[in-house]
Parts: C-alpha cells; sequence; structure tokens
C-alpha cells in the first residue's frame, strides 16, 4: 500500500472511532473551557487590557488540551494493543506516526475552533481583518506540537511513569512554539504591523518542518523491539 | 564477554593529576592575580567558573547528541554510555551555570532572577535535559532507555539552538562580555584567566566523562556476570545427577 495512503488509513480510523465514542473531544472542550474560566477569576479583565494575557492564556489551554490529547490517543493504542497490529503489518512505521500526527492535528485544531470563539464571548476581544492569519499561526503551531508530541508520547506512554512524563519533555521542547504563537497572536490582537509577525511565522514553519521530517527519520528507533 | 574494560591506570592518574594541580592553578589566578573589575567587585570573579561551566554544559549536549547518533547508526551500546554520561555531565555543568548565575546577578543586577534570554534559555536547557534523564530511568530495559534516550537527544540538538534563537527574539539584557565591540572588550589578563579556567573544566569534563564510561562498562559486566551466574545456578545442579 501506498506510504501516504497508510497515514490518511490512520488518521481517519482515529477520526472514526472519535466521532463514534464522542469522548475526546467532549471533555477537552470542557476542560479547556474550566481553564479559561479560572484564569477568568485570577485575573480581573475589566482592569487588565486582555491583548496583553490573553495569547499568553489561549496557548496555555491549548498546550494543556493538546498534551491531554495526543496522550490519550496514545494510551488507547497501549491499550487495545493497537499499535502492535499495525506495527506487525508490513508497513512503514513513520507512515503511521504521520497519520497519529494528523489525527492529533485535527482534534486540537478542533478545540482551538470552539475555544477561540467562546473565549472572544468570555474576554470580549476582537481579532478584526487579521483572523485569517491568526488561523494561520494556531494551524502552524499545531502541526508542530502535535508533532513533536506524538515522537514523544509514543515513548511515555510505554514507560511507568506515564502521562506524568509527556509534559516533562514536550513543554520545554514546544518553547519556540510558544513564543511564537504568543508574540504572534498578540501583535495581531494589537493591530501591529504585519512584518511583526512574518519572522515568528516562519519560525514556526521552520519548526515544523525540521521536527516533522526528524521524527519521521527517528521514528522507526522509538518503536522496533 | 569478549570486551574488557580498559585498564589505562597510568592515564587516569595522569589525568587526575593535572585536573588537581590546573584546578589550584585556576583558584589561585582567579582570587590572587588577575585584577578585579572595578564596579562588580569581588562577585565578578564568579565568571571565570559561570562561563567555563556554560561551556562544558554546551559541550555535554553537542557530545550527547553526536554519541546518540552513532549509537543509532552502529548500535553498539557503548556509544550509549558515552552519550548516557555526557548527558548526565552536562546536567551537572548546567546545575552550575544556574547557580552560579544567580549569586553574580544578585548583586549586580540587584535581582536574583529575571525572565532575561539566557537564563530562560538555560533553564529550558536544563529542564530538557532533566527530562532526559528521567525519561531513560523510565523506560522498561537497558536497551529500550538506550533507543529512546537517542531519539531524545537529536530532537533536543536540533531544538536547543532554535530555543536560544527564539528566546533571543523574544527579549535581551545579557552582558555580552566576550563579543562585545568597542571599548567594552575583555582586559588581557581576564581574557587569559577565562581561557586557562576553561582549558581547566574541559580537562575535568573528559576525565568525569572517561570514569563516568569506565563506571558503565564495569555495572553492564557486572549485570551480564549475575545473569550468567543466575543461569548457572538455576540449571547446574539441579539438571545434572
Amino acid at each position: 500500500m501506498n506510504y501516504w495512503r497508510i497515514a490518511a488509513l490512520v488518521a481517519l480510523r482515529d477520526i472514526r472511532s472519535e466521532l463514534r465514542s464522542r469522548e475526546q473531544i467532549a471533555t477537552l472542550l470542557f476542560f479547556s473551557l474550566l481553564v479559561l474560566v479560572v484564569f477568568n477569576f485570577a485575573f480581573d479583565f475589566t482592569v487588565i487590557d486582555f491583548v496583553a494575557l490573553g495569547p499568553g492564556i489561549l496557548w496555555v489551554v491549548f498546550s494543556f488540551a493538546g498534551v491531554l490529547s495526543i496522550s490519550r490517543s496514545f494510551q488507547q493504542e497501549r491499550e487495545e494493543d493497537r499499535m502492535q497490529g499495525v506495527l506487525l503489518a508490513p508497513v512503514d512505521p513513520s507512515a503511521f506516526f504521520l497519520g497519529k500526527v494528523a489525527a492529533n492535528t485535527l482534534f486540537i485544531a478542533a478545540v482551538e475552533a470552539i475555544v477561540v470563539p467562546l473565549s472572544i464571548l468570555l474576554f470580549n476581544f476582537r481579532f478584526g481583518p487579521a483572523v485569517g492569519l491568526v488561523i494561520l499561526a494556531l494551524a502552524l503551531n499545531t502541526i508542530g506540537f502535535a508533532a513533536v508530541g506524538s515522537l514523544f508520547a509514543c515513548m511515555t506512554t510505554r514507560t511507568r511513569r506515564g502521562e506524568l512524563l509527556l509534559p516533562l519533555l514536550l513543554f520545554p521542547a514546544a518553547v519556540p512554539l510558544a513564543l511564537a504563537a504568543v508574540k504572534t497572536t498578540g501583535h495581531l490582537l494589537a493591530g501591529r504591523p504585519l512584518e511583526r509577525v512574518t519572522g515568528w511565522l516562519g519560525l514556526s514553519a521552520a519548526y515544523d518542518l525540521i521536527f516533522l521530517a526528524a521524527a519521521v527519520l527517528l521514528f522507526d528507533h522509538v518503536v522496533e523491539e | 564477554m569478549d570486551r574488557t574494560v580498559p585498564d589505562r591506570a597510568g592515564w587516569q592518574h595522569a589525568h587526575f593529576a593535572a585536573v588537581a594541580l590546573l584546578m589550584t592553578a585556576s583558584v589561585v589566578v582567579v582570587f590572587g592575580v588577575v585584577p578585579g573589575e572595578r564596579t562588580m567587585g569581588v562577585v565578578q570573579r564568579i565568571f571565570y567558573f559561570h562561563v567555563p561551566s556554560a561551556l562544558c554544559a554546551f559541550l555535554g549536549v553537542g557530545l550527547c547528541a553526536a554519541f546518540s547518533a552513532l549509537y543509532l547508526w552502529r548500535k553498539d551500546d557503548r556509544w550509549d554510555l558515552l552519550a548516557h554520561a555526557s548527558a548526565e555531565l552536562a546536567t551537572l555543568f548546567c546545575t552550575i551555570v544556574l547557580v552560579t548565575g544567580p549569586i553574580w546577578a544578585r548583586p549586580v543586577w540587584g535581582v536574583w532572577w529575571t525572565g532575561e534570554v539566557r537564563l530562560t534559555s538555560t533553564l529550558v536547557l536544563w529542564l530538557i535535559l532533566v527530562g532526559y534523564l528521567v525519561l531513560r530511568s523510565s523506560a522498561e530495559n537497558a536497551d529500550q532507555a538506550a533507543r529512546w534516550g537517542a531519539v531524545v537527544a537529536i530532537i533536543a540538538a536540533l531544538d536547543i539552538p532554535i530555543i536560544y534563537k527564539s528566546v533571543e527574539w523574544w527579549r535581551g539584557l545579557h552582558p555580552r562580555v566576550l563579543r562585545a565591540t568597542g571599548g567594552q572588550g575583555l582586559d588581557p589578563a581576564m581574557e587569559k584567566t577565562l581561557l586557562l579556567c576553561s582549558v581547566t573544566f574541559f580537562l575535568l569534563f573528559a576525565y568525569l566523562l572517561g570514569q563516568r564510561y569506565r563506571l558503565g562498562l564495569l555495572a553492564r559486566d557486572v549485570e551480564v556476570l549475575t545473569h550468567a551466574a543466575r543461569r548457572a545456578a538455576a540449571s547446574g545442579p539441579g539438571a545434572q545427577p
């Protein structure tokens, strides 16, 4: 079978199983909403300008939701021994990996697609004409986060420490993405000129390319037994 | 077991003696010979230990990634022992950097810690190193620890320059002593002292790496021998009357 077809099949399998059970997205949404509410209590937004804190808050929500989503997705592979089945099949393991990255990117994107409008309601701010760039920034940063996260989660879910270990590895590694996401959204929210964000968008894109390529090349070593 | 741990006791003693001698010389030069800095006072002298430690930390990260790549290519567990030892030493020297930095910053900047560029990125580096060590220790067996450690080390080595660059873009304030232009450069005596301390620290790094590697080889041999002894004890006298 074709490499890309396998990746697509793995992603579709995850999406279909999620559409049937609907447990993951719903839980992630409630969790994200909860974090937003906590921030709403922690900071008094009648005094503090949302433009100063909002981008950071949104990225914290997406990082937490993202780490939960990725961790859960690999936990399922392990619980039902699904991954064993895929690895026994005569297919390239990295195609399986790309499928998992795609599925996780979509899950986190689904959360973002609901949380961003919700936070607009909650915190009363607007992106104005830059909304397309905000979507681009979110997409680029989510892909990179899902790629590095999936690579690490494939290891951490098989250890004794399990879920605890994933954020420990992923958050420091994703620091460039966090900075890029917060800076880009911050500049766009404040309506600053485009030159301020192109560098950051370029950084996110470069991060995605470097780590997708590195993860695909290294994935064989993660799963070989 | 065809591989035995090389002894080379003579070399080791010579190496240790060189490190001890140079370390004593460094302390004497730093505190007794080199002129003090005009405004910062005695606390500036911590610079001679802070900077070489940072260099050793980066050296450890680089070596760890290089040994990890060699391990994935050759699958020889000696490369993995070296990679693991390099990461441990990088963590040690990075910790020294993170301790000596605030000691200097308190009297000079007036704060122990700020959100400044290199402080932040060095803390992130330290967190990545700790993550690497924790992942290794949570793996199910030595082979898994070696493979996973190598993957994380290579990802980290690609990531660390990006982290440093991105944090730099984010904000900046660290004293640029080494590449300062104009009248703010380093005094020649201070430069020589820094060079002496750096050489001392590199030799210390090499000595510790060698020791840690030997210890790793010995631990592995002990494990293999214990395993063999257990198997012999289990099948030996019972199986043959």
